[in-house]
């Protein structure tokens, strides 16, 4: 990318805390501060909080918000609750994925939460596929945070009572440091935790009251990545594309009831042809051999030496202290427990067909006791 | 004892005619938690440029060259077993690989401590 870095409204809090600022998404951001492993393993054992304020958050409104929306992702938004965060999929008319989201209905409105590297392609396929009178606002001037890990609820409830009542996929409106804060039970380390919309000009102060709690440490996009690829959670760019589709990414419960019988959305007809007759490659898991990575990008070779696969996400896992990865195999590797060989480097190495998450989710559901 | 160091942030401690090898507190801190280390076995000779260990953070992948050449008299049993020898003591414990010097000559190709550590500031 050419254009010139961009700076998040935390940059100079993280800098102050010694983060080591890397380039992402057009933004400047810590990729760790003391280290991925130690961030890693505290957010799976106290709380961690995340800047994720380069995603982007959009509002969809107006007459025919509804319907505009449902022909370009596979959600069912007639039977979407108010406050119930959907994790939902923007597909093009081949089936492909442009970009994985999470869309809440916020009274006469929807709300977005899109990838950052993305927004910008995002805002321009909405605005192309959404009909006229349906107005899309991208909210610069909201900050994100996420704060994740199994303390974060202990955390946040002693600053914000009263958000210990959500539950996994719930969200509500909230006041934190004095600012209007939307707060969801959901986030991307498969861990329970928080994710929490605050205005930019009001987000130092609200990490500063969040780091100071004793449960919570500020973490980098490293651990991010790191838990997110224990947690089997497919991440844009890497795991899912724009030649990806939903039943190939393994992400069929994105895919309502009444939409996969019905259709009217883009890319129906490829996906209603997958889930009829199977798809030509899977997402799966893979346990690797050894202690040695395999990064994205390693090819998954058969007998013959044919390339017929690729790891789309490889590293170390610090929780299970070997490394995993994920990758597209054809559909009759993608069973637990087949032997792969991938080639990366030079060297073979062997992964075996692991079912995801590498790491249970300890999300807090409904019915769980507090 | 003298030690130099590379372009690439890796150390080199030369008595006479042997060398020890690792990389630089500077490196380990780039690449962060190192989770595996692959050293040469004994015998092994390399040229210089040579491929001859691997070093990789939870990360990154990266390759370490033989700032020399030579024949390996040993390699560090110890950072294959515990690879975060190398984020801990870099410059120490966390040593690469022994060399037995088949050119001293291309030591002169080396920095010295200060040259490197002016090297470290001008990448800041």
């Amino acid at each position: 990318m050419s254009e010139p870095e961009q700076t998040l409204p935390l940059d100079g809090w993280h800098r102050a805390r010694g983060g080591r600022m890397v380039s992402f998404a057009g933004y400047a951001m810590p990729v760790q501060y003391e280290g991925i492993i130690a961030e890693h393993l505290w957010t799976r054992s106290s709380a961690g909080l995340f800047d994720v304020s380069h995603m982007g958050q959009l509002i969809v409104a107006g007459d025919g918000a509804q319907k505009g929306l449902e022909a370009l992702l596979p959600a069912d938004l007639m039977i979407l609750k108010e406050a119930r965060p959907k994790y939902s999929l923007l597909l093009n008319d081949e089936g492909g994925i442009v970009d994985d989201l999470m869309i809440t209905r916020r009274g006469e409105h929807f709300y977005l939460v899109v990838n950052g590297a993305t927004k910008h392609g995002d805002i321009a396929h909405l605005e192309a596929g959404l009909p006229r009178g349906v107005v899309l606002d991208h909210m610069k001037e909201q900050a994100l945070l996420a704060l994740q890990g199994p303390k974060a609820v202990d955390a946040l409830a002693r600053l914000v009572p009263g958000v210990d009542q959500l539950t996994f996929m719930t969200a509500g409106a909230f006041e934190l440091a004095g600012a209007k804060a939307w707060i969801s039970r959901s986030g991307y380390t498969g861990e329970d935790g928080f994710e929490i919309s605050v205005p930019a000009a009001a987000v130092e102060k609200v990490a500063d009251l969040l780091a100071a709690q004793p449960e919570v440490k500020p973490i980098g996009l490293g651990a991010r990545d790191s838990l997110r690829l224990e947690a089997g959670l497919p991440l844009y760019g890497h795991d899912l594309g724009h030649d990806t589709s939903p039943v190939e990414a393994d992400l069929v419960f994105a895919l309502s009831k009444r939409r996969r019988a019905e259709g009217g959305f883009a890319g129906w007809h490829r996906v209603a042809r997958e889930l009829a007759e199977g798809p030509i490659r899977r997402r799966v898991g893979l346990a690797i051999e050894g202690r040695q990575p395999v990064r994205e990008g390693a090819m998954m070779v058969d007998a013959e030496g044919n390339e017929v696969g690729k790891v789309t996400s490889g590293g170390f896992s610090p929780s299970l202290e070997a490394p995993i990865a994920m990758a597209y195999v054809p559909l009759a590797y993608a069973v637990q427990g087949t032997q792969i060989s991938l080639a990366s480097r030079g060297r073979i190495f062997t992964g075996t067909v692991t079912p995801l998450p590498f790491v249970p989710h300890r999300y807090h559901r409904k019915g769980a006791p507090q | 004892m003298t030690v130099y160091y590379t372009r690439d942030h890796e150390w080199i401690a030369v008595d006479g005619d042997s060398a020890t090898v690792g990389i630089t507190d500077y490196a380990q801190s780039a690449l962060g938690d190192v989770v595996f280390v692959e050293v040469p076995a004994a015998g092994k000779t390399l040229s210089k440029g040579d491929e001859a260990a691997v070093v990789e953070s939870v990360k990154a992948a990266s390759e370490v060259y033989a700032p020399v050449s030579g024949t390996v008299s040993e390699g560090n049993a110890a950072i294959e077993a515990t690879p975060d020898l190398v984020n801990s003591d870099a410059e120490g414990e966390g040593w690469f690989f022994k060399l037995t010097l088949s050119d001293n000559d291309e030591l002169g190709e080396l920095m010295s401590a200060e040259q490197y550590r002016a090297y470290c500031a001008e990448l800041e």
